[in-house]
């Protein structure tokens, strides 16, 4: 490990008082009862804990998950071939490409959700054009779905999926691909044997930061999921701003972040080569 | 019998030539060197016939195929590149393997052939290693048996020693050297470094600006230069002109003598260098800017003065003409 420097310790003091000091508040307050109006009761207890494994919260966690893990896994299968698309593309419409790809940031964000709504309700633009071209008879219902959040997160994230996996096949030498193609490989085969482990690091990267928005992200599913569609995140900010049951908050943010640091773990194993270990061992 | 035919290739980038119309044969088994300075178009040859580059005009035969139009991995010949560019993700093992993989050789025949290229760079001991775990020329080693466990019909090494340091430079020369013995496949070898040229070459061919100077043997090009370029790249030369030609006397030629009226000119001892195995006296002419450089005899014991007046001579003999 690098020794720490004076360099380091506005960094170190940053991340004490906004990232340590708040994580064990919640913990704190997790372990915490509340009275009949929401005001924390300083005695310690294991309810908030013992209400998650009600078979509704379970449920919604599970979901959680699953729209999470779905969400990357669709993101990663878009953005590589568009990754890949602008990384090797003139320099030029590389740069189209990233500004492109990064325009939706400049927008609102709830603005640009808002207009998914307009696409999407049952007489939103989409049904409309369906029944003008006579495909369908009845609008269909799209909007306050599970599809629509899993449409709406996958939309929201693409881009930051998109940016990593790009730096990575940029930052690539290419002059490995050479080399594979004069040992006899074909472009697929470079491809597979080269460029994707050479990218894996974005690759992680990417699903890392798109699997972990999905989770935190309650204003999609709020907005185009409804009142059925709720996810873990929904419950966790109507417990702090709804019901004011902040232990139970609380202890649902704590089992998400350490679900969410499990999930990671694992696929970061599973994902490791014994040379990206070399590497960090270095 | 021909291993490689170069029929009158060349090569433009955007309208700018950058190798001239060059044709060149290159026997079985032959130690050929493209010697010239950085930029005059070694490396885009070696990538023309190696496939990355097609030439903007003419043709190249491997082993009497025309490979003109042949991607990289279709041909039967491989490349040591200039930077390695070995696979950081693989062991070194696996870097060798893989040609082979490529070539979809029977795994039984695959460990057989990558222990054989490992025994003869000496990586015995490094096969799990990963690239970034390897000296400069454990690196460079990897790069050869990478290329060699193929068994290819030509090597193409593109200054493969360029970027080591000089002692493990003459003793990977050396190692070169006997390998392509051993193996006996044709070596296509790039270097700007005339002395590795001269050491390692059955033929070299001289480059200079996109074209061809001269191609011969290695003492062909010394003895007998055909251009100035040739003349001054190799070794050391005194480059003299009369009556409107150029001709070029080597330092060991020279004579330099006391008697100022016996020479053919005359001048000062300007400085005098010993290097052990050579001892030379730099002479500035009287009648001409020029110098001159003389390398002594070692039965020579005489001592010399800086400043001292002297006179140089040669056997005419010993000219070589190098232009007008
Ligand atoms: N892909 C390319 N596009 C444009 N010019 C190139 C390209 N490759 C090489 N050149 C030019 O061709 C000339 C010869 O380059 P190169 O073959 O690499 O020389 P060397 O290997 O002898 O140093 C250089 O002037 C270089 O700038
Ligand atoms: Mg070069």
């Amino acid at each position: 490990m690098k020794k720490l420097r004076l360099i380091h310790l506005p960094v170190m003091i940053w991340l004490i008082l906004f990232l340590i000091i708040p994580i064990l508040i919640v913990i704190g307050i997790s372990f915490l009862q509340r009275d009949e109006l929401g005001n924390l009761v300083y005695s310690f207890s294991l309810e908030s804990y013992a209400t998650f494994f009600d078979p509704l919260y379970l449920g919604i966690y599970m979901d959680t998950i699953w729209l999470s893990v779905v969400t990357t896994i669709i993101c990663l299968l878009l953005s590589y071939p568009l990754a890949y698309y602008i990384a090797n593309a003139s320099p030029k419409i590389q740069t189209w490409g990233i500004i492109l790809v990064t325009v939706p940031f400049w927008i609102n964000f709830l603005i640009r959700t808002y207009a998914w709504v307009l696409l999407l309700r049952t007489q939103g633009t989409v049904n409309n054009l369906l029944i003008a071209l006579g495909w369908i008879h009845e609008p269909i219902q799209m909007l306050y779905t599970k599809g629509a959040v899993l449409l709406g997160m996958v939309y929201t994230f693409v881009p930051f999926m998109v940016l990593p996996i790009y730096v990575a096949i940029e930052q690539m030498d290419r002059r490995l691909l050479d080399a594979a193609s004069d040992l006899g490989a074909t472009k697929w085969r470079a491809f597979l044997h080269i460029t994707l482990p050479q990218t894996k690091s974005g690759i992680m990267t990417g699903c890392v930061l798109v699997y972990v928005s999905t989770t935190g992200m309650f204003v999609v599913t709020d907005i185009l999921g409804g009142a059925k569609s709720a996810m873990l995140s929904n419950i966790i900010q109507s417990q702090f701003l709804g019901s004011r049951n902040w232990p139970f908050g609380a202890a649902l943010s704590i089992i998400f972040v350490v679900t969410s640091l499990v999930l990671i773990f694992l696929f970061n194993r599973a994902m490791q080569s014994r040379y990206l270990a070399a590497r960090e061992g270095k | 019998m021909h291993m490689i035919e170069l029929v009158q290739i060349e090569k433009h980038f955007s309208g700018q030539v950058v190798v001239h119309p060059l044709s060149l044969t290159i026997k079985e088994g032959e130690f050929l060197t493209l010697l010239g300075p950085s930029g005059c178009g070694k490396t885009t040859i070696l990538r023309m016939i190696a496939g990355f580059e097609q030439p903007t005009d003419g043709d190249i035969f491997l082993d009497g195929q025309k490979v003109t139009n042949l991607s990289p991995n279709r041909r039967d010949l491989n490349l040591v590149f200039q930077h390695y560019a070995l696979f950081p993700h693989m062991t070194v093992e696996e870097n060798i393997a893989f040609g082979l993989k490529m070539k979809k050789t029977p795994p039984s025949q695959q460990k057989e052939r990558v222990e054989e290229a490992l025994k003869m760079t000496q990586l015995t001991q490094l096969t799990k290693r990963y690239p970034h775990e390897l000296s400069g020329g454990q690196q460079q080693r990897v790069a050869i048996a990478r290329a060699i466990a193929n068994k290819p019909k030509v090597l193409l090494l593109d200054e493969p020693l360029g970027a080591l340091d000089l002692q493990l430079r003459k003793s990977l020369q050396t190692e070169l050297k006997q390998l392509q013995r051993s193996l006996g496949i044709t070596f296509i070898y790039v270097t700007h470094d005339q002395e590795e040229a001269m050491m390692l070459s059955d033929r070299i061919v001289i480059m200079n600006n996109g074209q061809v100077e001269q191609i011969g043997t290695p003492r062909e090009i010394y003895e007998t230069p055909r251009t100035l370029f040739a003349a001054t790249f190799i070794g050391e030369n005194n480059i003299f002109s009369s009556d409107g030609r150029l001709f070029a006397v080597r330092p060991e030629n020279i004579r330099v003598v006391r008697e100022i009226n016996k020479a053919s000119r005359k001048g000062t001892v300007q400085d005098i260098v010993y290097l052990g195995n050579v001892h030379k006296l730099i002479v500035q002419l009287d009648d001409e800017p020029m110098n001159v450089t003389a390398a002594l005899d070692f039965a020579d014991d005489r001592t010399w003065q800086i400043g001292e007046k002297v006179g140089v001579s040669w056997n005419p003999l010993h000219e070589v003409m190098v232009g007008s």
